[in-house]
C-alpha cells in the first residue's frame, strides 16, 4: 500500500494528464475537420467556381450565384441588424441603470443569442414568406438580421461598459448634452470593439443554413432580385452534399472550404483587432 | 439677446437628448417585441395542429402524412437523447480543457489555445454535418460500431442500446458530433468562471499542500459550481437547437429504437427535412408546433443557464 502522499501525487498526475488529453482531444477535431476540408475542397476549387453558376448534375459549373446571394443577404442583414443592435446596446449600457426594461432586455437578448436558428427561420416563414406567398431573398436577409441583432447588442453593451466614466464626466463638464457625449465620445471610443462585434456577427451568419431553408430557399440560376428565391452557399452545400452526384459533392466541398475559411478569417481578424485596441488603451 | 439664444439652443439640446434616449429605448423594446412576435407567430401557426391533436400530440409517436396523423414523441425523444449523449461526452472533456487552460498551460500558449477552442465553435454547423456524413460516419461504421456490437452488445443492461447494424449514421453519431460542437461553448464558460476564483483562495489551498487536482476539485469547483452548471446548460441549449449537423447524420427516420446505432429523428432535423416539402395545412402546422416545442424547451434551459451565470457574477468576490 502506497502512503497517502504518493497516492495523492499519482492521482494528481493522472488527472492532469487526462486534462492534457482533453485539450488534445479538442484540438484533434479542429485539425481533422480543417484537414478534411482542405483535402476535399482544394481540388474542386478553381476559377470556374467564381465564374459559373450552379450546374445541373453531370455538367460543369461553379458557385458564383450562391456566393453572390450569400454576400447580398449577409450585407442586407448586417445593414438591418447593426443599427438596431447598436442603439439597443447603447440603451443597455448608458440608460439602463434604472427601471425594468434594461434587465429584462438583457436577459431576453442573452436567450435570443443562443436560440435555435431554425425557429427563427420558421418565424420569418410565418410572418414574411406566407404573407408574400413565395420564398425570397428578403426573407433570408430578415432571418439573418434577427441573428445579427443579439450579437451586436451584447458586444456594444460590453464595449461601452469598458469606457471609463471619467471620459463621460469630462465631456459633461464642458457642457456637452447627453446625445453628444454618447455619439461623439463613448461610442467613438468603443468603435473598435463594436466593429469586432459586427465582424463576429457576420462570421456567425455566413454559415447559417437552417434559417435560410424556409426563407430564401435556393435558386439554380443567377438572380440578383431579392424578391425572388435566392441562391446562397449554405443551402447549396446542403443540397449538393445530400445528393448522390459526385460532381455536386466536389462543388459542395469547395463551397464548404470557402465558407469555413472566410468564417475563421473573420473570427481571427476580429480577435486580433480587439486585442490591439485593448492593448493601446 | 445672447442669453436668449443660449436658452433656445439649450432647449433644443434637451429635445435632442430626449429623442436620442427614446430612440435607444425603442430599439431595446424591439428586442422584447421580437421575442413576443416569435412566440406569438409560432402559436398562431401551430393552432390547427393544437386543435386537431391537443395534448396527445406530445405523447403520440404517429407521423403519417398520408392519413394526416402527427405526434411529436419521436422527434422529442431524438432531440433529448442526442443532446444527452453530447453532454455525457462534452462535460468531462470541457472540464479537462478548462483545467488545462487555467492551471496547466504555459502563459504564452493560453491565448492561441483559447482561440483554437473558439474557432471550433466558429465552424458552421453545416460543415460539421458534411464532415460527419462523409468522413466520420464511414469510419465509425467500419471501426467503432462493430466493436460496440461485439463488446458492449452482449452486456445485460447496456447491451440493447449498443447493438444493431453498423450503419454509421444514427443517434449515437449525431450525439458525438453534437458533443464536439458544444465542447467549445462549455469549455469557454468554464474557463471564464474559473478565472473568477480569487487567487488568494487558490494560493491558500496550495499553501496547505494541496495538489493542483485537489485545488480544482475542492476549491475552484465548489466556488464556481453555479457558473459551471450554467455553462453546461448553455451547451445543452445549443445542442437541443442544433440543426444542420444533426440532419446530416441522424438518419431522419420516424422510428423509435432502443438501439442508439439506429437512425432516428430530432425536432430540428424533422423541420429541416420536411418543412419545405410539407403539403397540407395540418402537416405544416404540426411541424410548426414541433418548432414551438423546441423553442419552449430551449427557452427554459437557456433561462436557467442565464439565471445561474448571473448569480455567479453577482456573488463574485464574496466568500465561498
Amino acid at each position: 500500500m502506497l502512503d497517502l502522499y504518493t497516492r495523492r501525487r499519482i492521482f494528481n498526475a493522472l488527472s492532469l494528464g487526462i486534462s492534457v488529453l482533453a485539450m488534445l482531444f479538442g484540438l484533434f477535431w479542429l485539425g481533422w475537420i480543417l484537414w478534411t476540408l482542405l483535402e476535399h475542397g482544394l481540388p474542386g476549387l478553381g476559377a470556374h467556381v467564381f465564374t459559373q453558376t450552379t450546374p445541373a448534375p453531370g455538367s460543369s459549373g461553379g458557385l458564383i450565384n450562391a456566393i453572390f446571394g450569400s454576400v447580398m443577404m449577409t450585407s442586407v442583414a448586417v445593414l438591418i441588424g447593426t443599427p438596431i443592435g447598436i442603439l439597443a446596446g447603447t440603451y443597455l449600457a448608458e440608460f439602463g441603470q434604472r427601471g425594468w426594461l434594461a434587465p429584462l432586455t438583457r436577459f431576453i437578448n442573452d436567450i435570443l443569442l443562443s436560440a435555435p436558428s431554425i425557429v427563427i427561420g420558421l418565424f420569418v416563414y410565418e410572418v414574411y414568406v406566407v404573407k408574400v406567398g413565395h420564398f425570397a431573398g428578403w426573407g433570408g436577409a430578415l432571418a439573418l438580421s434577427i441573428i445579427v441583432i443579439p450579437v451586436v447588442i451584447r458586444t456594444t453593451e460590453n464595449m461601452l461598459r469598458l469606457i471609463p466614466n471619467s471620459l463621460r464626466e469630462a465631456a459633461a463638464a464642458i457642457g456637452a448634452p447627453q446625445w453628444k457625449i454618447i455619439t461623439f465620445v463613448t461610442l467613438r471610443a468603443a468603435r473598435a470593439g463594436i466593429l469586432t462585434g459586427i465582424l463576429l456577427a457576420i462570421a456567425r451568419i455566413s454559415g447559417e443554413t437552417a434559417p435560410l431553408l424556409f426563407t430564401s430557399l435556393n435558386n439554380q440560376f443567377w438572380s440578383s432580385d431579392m424578391n425572388q428565391p435566392m441562391a446562397n452557399l449554405p443551402v447549396v452545400i446542403f443540397q449538393f452534399a445530400m445528393s448522390p452526384y459526385e460532381d455536386w459533392h466536389s462543388l459542395a466541398w469547395a463551397g464548404a472550404l470557402l465558407i469555413t475559411l472566410s468564417v475563421l478569417t473573420l473570427n481571427i481578424v476580429a480577435r486580433v483587432m480587439f486585442r490591439q485596441k485593448s492593448n493601446s488603451q | 439677446m445672447t442669453t436668449l439664444l443660449h436658452e433656445a439652443s439649450l432647449k433644443r439640446q434637451t429635445v435632442f437628448d430626449m429623442l436620442f434616449r427614446n430612440l435607444t429605448r425603442l430599439a431595446a423594446f424591439a428586442v422584447l417585441a421580437l421575442l413576443a412576435a416569435i412566440i406569438g407567430s409560432l402559436i398562431v401557426g401551430s393552432m390547427p395542429a393544437i386543435n386537431a391533436f391537443g395534448f396527445s400530440f406530445l405523447t403520440s409517436s404517429a407521423w403519417n402524412p398520408v392519413t394526416d396523423e402527427y405526434g411529436a414523441l419521436i422527434p422529442i425523444i431524438g432531440t433529448l437523447v442526442t443532446s444527452g449523449i453530447a453532454l455525457l461526452i462534452a462535460i468531462p472533456v470541457s472540464f479537462g480543457i478548462a483545467i488545462f487552460l487555467t492551471e496547466l498551460s504555459p502563459r504564452w500558449l493560453r491565448r492561441p489555445l483559447g482561440i483554437a477552442v473558439e474557432l471550433l465553435a466558429g465552424i458552421p454547423s453545416i460543415i460539421y454535418g458534411m464532415w460527419g456524413l462523409f468522413i466520420f460516419a464511414p469510419l465509425f461504421a467500419d471501426h467503432v460500431e462493430p466493436w460496440l456490437n461485439d463488446h458492449i452488445g452482449p452486456l445485460p443492461l447496456l447491451g440493447p442500446f449498443f447493438s444493431g447494424p453498423p450503419m454509421g449514421i444514427g443517434m449515437l453519431t449525431a450525439g458525438i458530433i453534437l458533443a464536439i460542437m458544444v465542447i467549445p461553448f462549455i469549455a469557454s464558460v468554464m474557463r471564464d468562471v474559473f478565472d473568477v476564483v480569487p487567487t488568494m483562495l487558490k494560493e491558500s489551498a496550495y499553501g496547505l499542500g494541496a495538489t493542483t487536482w485537489e485545488v480544482m476539485w475542492n476549491v475552484v469547483l465548489p466556488y464556481t459550481k453555479i457558473g459551471v452548471v450554467g455553462g453546461i446548460m448553455l451547451g445543452l441549449g445549443r445542442a437541443l437547437g442544433e440543426t444542420m449537423a444533426v440532419t446530416f447524420v441522424i438518419g431522419n427516420a420516424h422510428e423509435l429504437h432502443k438501439s442508439l446505432l439506429m437512425p432516428g429523428n430530432s425536432i430540428s432535423s424533422a423541420l429541416a427535412n420536411e418543412f419545405t416539402e410539407a403539403v397540407g395545412d395540418l402537416y405544416t402546422s404540426s411541424l410548426i408546433e414541433l418548432g414551438l416545442i423546441l423553442f419552449f424547451i430551449t427557452f427554459v434551459v437557456l433561462s436557467l443557464a442565464r439565471l445561474m451565470l448571473y448569480r455567479l457574477a453577482k456573488g463574485e468576490g464574496q466568500g465561498a
